[in-house]
């Protein structure tokens, strides 16, 4: 069984001290929601938990590994507010580029991925000319390649539909079911199943 | 080392699909060089004495002209905080995107200046040493650059700042690659400026990607 630990964790930006001490574990099979107002800290807190950040005390850990190691890096997937899509490349070209630099997947399927987030036809159109939503559909997609452990999604559903919103939810459920875990901050309500809560 | 070849052909492919972005600093460099004749006198001497100097002064303008392009659009649209928080490791892929950046901006200016020191009356021995000073030191430039370009990433209309960075470190560069080209329109010696030209491209191999590495954390904080 696979355990995050997040430990004493304080993070200040500029003369702001976003929170302190901070300590909560998430087993697999565990989603966690990360609530609060804007600015209260909830993306600092998930780019620190990706090892994007160095947090100003505290420390991090998944199975025993610590955020800055290499097992750590391998087992996190992090989707921030962004969907890190270039606008010169298709759907395929990004989605292959991203799946390069997050896992270490020989042949993912990107076509089927495409496919369960409703972008059967898409897979060489260019990343330029996508809808918002889109955009944020083909980022989402990495979810059906990814084979991380732990889901790191800074406000997932921005610029979906409800469909989209359904999609991403249920594979969310069904990665928590396969041993996975998951952190996810988000303003909209979620119909996840077990659904823990903090708030900052 | 797949994540070197992989980085380098998607910076590659973004480039030829958009190719403004590094046609621009070539054109600047041909037409600044093509002015200078029309601007200061056609007489082949004094052209041949100012040569490698303007030669060399526009090749770094248009470099920092590129730079800025280096890591921009991967900070706006959110991929480099997936290079940065990737298992590869960080340096490798920085060395990857400054190796694209010199091929989209050293490579065409070296290939170019024979062309544009034949319009400047350099005679052939000199546009040969001209292209060694260029092979040696435009990848030093590219790398050099890097730093600055992280550093400076995050802040948006940072042109000026990255020259003010950047410009002093490329003064030794200029120093030896124009002393080389002068040198040796008077068939003097120039081992010992190109002897400096290959240790700066040596230390800045070894040591830029690390520094950038670490400029661009700190830049993403």
């Amino acid at each position: 069984m696979s355990k995050l630990s997040v430990n004493n964790l304080s993070c200040q930006r500029g003369y702001n001290l976003l929170f302190e001490n901070l300590s909560f574990e998430l087993n697999s099979g565990e989603v966690l929601r990360i609530s609060g107002q804007n600015g209260s800290g909830k993306t600092s807190l998930l780019k620190i938990i990706a090892g994007l950040n160095t947090p100003e005390l505290g420390s991090i850990e998944f199975d025993q590994n610590q955020s800055n190691s290499e097992k750590y890096q391998i087992e996190t997937l992090y989707l921030g507010h962004y969907a890190a899509l270039s606008s010169e490349l298709s759907c395929i070209e990004n989605l292959e580029y991203l799946t390069n630099l997050n896992t270490e997947i020989l042949s993912p399927n990107f076509h089927d991925a495409l496919k369960e987030v409703g972008l059967e036809n898409y897979e060489h159109e260019s990343a330029g000319n996508l809808s918002a939503g889109q955009k944020r559909r083909v980022a989402l997609s990495l979810l059906f390649i990814s084979q991380s452990k732990v889901w790191l999604l800074d406000e997932p559903f921005t610029a979906l539909d409800s469909d989209g919103i359904k999609i991403i939810e249920n594979q969310i459920e069904k990665h928590c079911a396969n041993g996975g875990l998951c952190i996810l901050t988000t303003h909209q309500d979620c119909n996840i199943k077990s659904l823990k809560e903090i708030s900052l | 080392m797949n994540i070197f070849l992989t980085t380098l052909t998607r910076d590659l492919k973004m480039a030829f699909r958009n190719p403004s972005s590094f046609l621009n600093p070539l054109m600047f460099f041909v037409i600044s060089i093509s002015l200078f004749p029309i601007a200061i006198s056609p007489d082949a001497e004094t052209l041949m004495n100012i040569a490698p100097g303007i030669i060399w002064v526009i090749t770094m303008l248009a470099v920092l002209l590129s730079l800025n392009s280096l890591f921009h659009s991967d900070y706006d649209n959110g991929v480099l905080e997936q290079i940065v928080i990737s298992h590869h490791p960080l340096p490798l892929i920085l060395l990857a995107k400054t190796t694209a950046h010199w091929i989209l901006s050293g490579l065409p200016i070296i290939l170019l200046s024979p062309l544009l020191g034949v319009a400047l009356f350099l005679d052939s021995n000199s546009i040969y040493i001209l292209m060694l000073t260029l092979c040696l030191a435009t990848p030093c430039l590219s790398l050099i650059g890097s730093i600055g370009a992280s550093l400076v990433v995050s802040i948006k209309n940072s042109g000026m700042l990255l020259s003010l960075l950047i410009l002093p470190l490329y003064i030794p560069i200029l120093i030896f690659a124009t002393s080389a080209v002068s040198q040796s329109q008077f068939n003097l010696s120039i081992n010992g400026q190109l002897y400096f030209l290959g240790s700066i491209l040596i230390i800045s191999l070894i040591t830029a990607p690390f520094i950038s590495a670490v400029a661009l954390r700190v830049s993403l904080e």
